[in-house]
């Protein structure tokens, strides 16, 4: 059944493998993936351990319903402290590992110590074997798993991997599958470089028994049908995420020029029109009919011919907005060195930008970018950063240890141009004239992140039943909503209603695309219900799914506050507050964050969550949720 | 008249969903290993292809079956096996060109698509519309003709990659 894959726990350093059965008591309370490997992270790695040192343990999990009749059921989650920020390291990736994983008996690896020479695991059936890597190690992505395939015979392997990036102790390396799929931001590929494991290959031909067959049939039409039938999934199934860039740039949401202005003009070759002249179809990751990943082929310049996937509104911004880069092949070809090195494209973009602005401001000169003419709208230099950061060369090497690090080694005043959260780069979106995202990125568990909590359904503007429908379930509230996205009232109950919504996706293992994140009328905690009941056969209420969602939430804010954070790290930069916008429409246009109103919010988020005003949970809220006596060491 | 299983790869998206819900109707598991329909892939090139018995009209798996297992259901338009009669020799799998034929390790039985008795999971399931499930005479159009002479191409690629396997 569903519930009988494994947890496999994996020494590198002696070469221990063990093997257990996961209790239905820890199932319910975390259900599995994010969920379960957040318990697991608060009970394995000791406080203040060298994230890069082989104390932090590095974990993989498939979510519970992955693989089952869920819709998209194809998460992977990698877990681990991040080499970036000190704090919590989470990665969330689609494609078919975990589903792979699965049919090979494991739904988590807890990964321990350090392996003498690079290695790599091969999970099948059951079986774990630690193997030796040398023909890997400096590969690129894509070359290591048709490698791996070649050398263990079967093209039908899953693998999981780290590129050169990760090989490199890049703070902000990928864990890698297939084409492009990418477990990012936090770093986890460099826990596992750190790790010497290049590696993860997965083959898997056991059985899931699914609880009731053809009510997870039945119900899974139903439930597919609700996805597609929203207009935006529908959209990106045509042609992906860009299709968010044209309206975010009109109104003035683009952050550009790293944080000068908030709308990129000219934009109309990058933009998801000229996007799909290069299309050659979509994808879908497994089980999905949304099939938001376009496949292209590069169509001219020095990488013609090449194939690749995506590229996503993310590397729109990152190598495009921030850069003040406008080309469609500096678009292409980014994206494809991002994939193929495995790092976070949204750090390499959103550093190489704020370079930028140092050199521009005469904080960094020719001397340190090697005679590199580091201006905004130079294409070249945005391609040739992409190089330098994997390879950690020069000033790439400076920038591959994460913003906080660079600042400090460059210096002045470079710290104030620096647009991050927690010391993770923020995405290229523009937050001043919309607080609850704002309120979002400040607060998420892994730093500024936007697949954390991001309200996006804000910028709907809903009727106010709509919102009330949405927001009082599973749990009630009756606290202010308000369809104005330039508001700070109800805000921060949408913040934490979206955070706990993603959470129980990231448990359950599946696609934000499929709740109610870009569509209003995606599935959540009723249907999850439904969906869990019938393919594994654990009967959880939408409120029991909730409890989990913030019970695991809670987890992640033990975790980093073990490790050192206060409320004041749960902030904006100074521009925010300080610099208004200037360009986009006219409601967009002048704004800022106000900083009082802004304290307000988190303030009231705390409250949400049952913490004190300093952040901390209380002791009557750990113990609503039974993690009052944590660490407590079942698994 | 009866109807046929048409596959259109270039709508294909390679999400596996067909593999999934074949593997649940049949064996009630999730199981792409024991699914009638496999999704071949080239990644590194973007392309998927899925792959199910074709029903042939003259079966070379009907021929080669040394105890006349595999005979034509003409209501249904579909080739099946006769359980009882069978010896689970796997000559059917080795010359059938499309790897329509497998075999299932965990029940020890080959497999073959039986179009669900009429209601095909994967159609129902495919959104972009790779799989349908139309009437025989439909397929030979002109058109169906056309696309069908492109996919042969790509058919002996997939039994070559099958075969490599
Ligand atoms: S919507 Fe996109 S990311 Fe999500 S499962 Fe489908 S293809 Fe993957
Ligand atoms: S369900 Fe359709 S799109 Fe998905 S793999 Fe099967 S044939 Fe392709
Ligand atoms: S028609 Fe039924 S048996 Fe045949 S491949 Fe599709 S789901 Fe499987």
């Amino acid at each position: 059944m569903a519930l009988n894959r494994k947890i496999a726990y994996i020494n590198l350093t002696t070469g221990e493998i063990e093997t257990k059965p996961i209790p239905i008591s820890m199932r319910k309370k975390f259900l599995g993936g994010r969920g379960l490997d957040m318990y697991l992270m608060y009970n394995h790695v000791k406080p203040g351990v060298d994230p890069l040192g082989p104390d932090n343990v590095a974990f993989v999990s498939a979510g519970i319903l992955v693989s089952t009749l869920a819709s998209a059921t194809a998460r992977t989650h990698i877990g681990g402290k991040s080499p970036l920020t000190g704090y919590v390291g989470s990665a969330n990736m689609g494609g078919f590992f975990a589903p792979e994983m699965r049919w090979a008996g494991f739904d988590h690896l807890v990964i321990k110590g350090k392996a003498e020479k690079p290695v790599y695991l091969w999970i099948h059936n059951g079986e774990i074997e630690i193997r030796d890597a040398k023909n890997i190690w400096g590969k690129t992505v894509h070359e290591t798993q048709q490698i791996v395939r070649e050398e263990l015979g079967d093209r039908e392997i899953k693998i999981l991997t780290i590129g050169p990036a990760g090989e490199k102790l890049v703070r902000f390396a990928n864990v890698m599958t297939g084409v492009k799929d990418a477990g990012g931001r936090s770093g986890m590929g460099a826990l596992l470089g750190s790790k010497n494991l290049k590696c993860i290959a997965c083959r898997g031909t056991m059985d899931i028994k699914i609880a009731h067959p053809q009510e997870a049939l039945d119900y899974n039409k139903t439930f597919i049908t609700q996805i597609t039938s929203a207009k935006v999934s529908q959209t990106q199934g045509k042609i992906g995420t860009p299709f968010i860039w044209g309206s975010t740039n009109s109104w003035g949401g683009i952050r550009t020029n790293n944080f000068q202005y908030n709308q990129l003009e000219y934009s109309d070759d990058i933009e998801a029109e000229s996007l799909d002249e290069v299309n050659i179809g979509m994808a879908g990751c497994f089980g999905c009919q949304v099939h938001c990943r376009a496949r292209y082929i590069i169509p001219d310049g020095p990488y013609k011919g090449v194939y690749d996937e995506g590229p996503e509104y993310t590397a729109q911004g990152a190598f495009c907005g921030e850069p003040g880069c406008t080309k469609r092949n500096t678009l292409l070809v980014c994206n494809h060195l991002a994939n193929i090195y495995g790092m976070d494209l949204l750090e390499v973009g959103s550093l190489t930008a704020w370079a930028m602005e140092l050199y521009e401001k005469g904080i960094l000169t020719d001397k340190d970018t090697d005679g590199l003419e580091l201006r905004f709208g130079n294409d070249e230099a945005m391609i040739e950063m992409c190089h330098r950061i994997a390879r950690r060369e020069g000033l790439g090497d400076i920038l591959a240890e994460g913003g906080l690090r660079a600042a400090k080694k460059i210096g002045k005043d470079s710290i104030k141009y620096l647009i991050h959260v927690k010391g993770m780069s923020n995405l290229h979106s523009d937050e001043r004239g919309t607080p609850s995202l704002a309120l979002g990125i400040a607060t998420g568990s892994r730093g500024s992140d936007h697949l954390r909590s991001r309200p996006a359904v804000d910028l709907y503007h809903l009727p106010e039943p709509v919102l009330r429908k949405i927001y009082s379930t599973p749990v009630a509230y009756d606290g202010p909503l308000t369809s104005d996205y330039k508001d700070y009232e109800g805000k921060p109950w949408q913040v934490f209603w979206h955070e706990t919504c993603y959470e129980a996706v990231d448990c359950l293992g599946i696609c934000k695309y499929h709740t109610t994140f870009l569509a209003a009328t995606g599935p959540n905690f009723e249907e999850w219900s439904r969906v869990l009941y019938y393919n594994t056969g654990l009967e959880m209420s939408p409120v029991d799914i909730w409890t989990v969602a913030e019970r695991a939430y809670n987890m992640e804010r033990l975790f980093n506050l073990r490790e050192g954070l206060t409320r004041k790290d749960d902030w904006l930069n100074d521009r925010y507050f300080d610099e208004p916008t200037t360009r986009g429409i006219p409601a967009v246009q002048g704004r800022t964050i106000d900083r009082e109103k802004f304290a307000k919010m988190i303030g009231e988020y705390y409250e949400h969550h049952g913490w004190d005003e300093n952040g901390v949970p209380t002791p009557e809220t750990l113990k609503r949720l039974g993690i009052d006596k944590e660490p407590s060491h079942v698994l | 008249m009866a109807k046929v299983l048409m596959i259109d790869y270039e709508k294909c998206t390679g999400c596996r969903l067909c593999e999934l819900v074949c593997s649940v109707k049949h064996e009630g598991v999730s199981n792409p290993a024991r699914s009638r329909i496999k999704i071949v892939k080239w990644e590194w090139e973007g392309r998927y292809v899925p792959m199910s018995c074709q029903q042939c009209e003259s079966a070379p798996c009907m021929s080669v079956c040394p105890v006349k297992a595999i005979s034509r259901n003409e209501e249904m338009g579909r080739v099946e096996i006769d359980y009882d009669v069978c010896i689970g020799c796997r000559m059917c799998i080795a010359i059938c060109p499309f790897g329509g034929m497998s075999f299932d390790t965990l029940a020890s039985k080959v497999i073959k698509c039986d179009f669900c008795d009429g209601d095909p999971q994967c159609v129902r399931f495919c959104e972009p519309e790779a799989i349908q499930y139309v009437d025989a005479a439909e397929v030979s159009s002109v058109k169906q003709v056309a696309a069908a002479e492109k996919f042969t191409g790509i058919m002996q690629k997939v039994a070559a990659a099958i075969a490599a396997v």
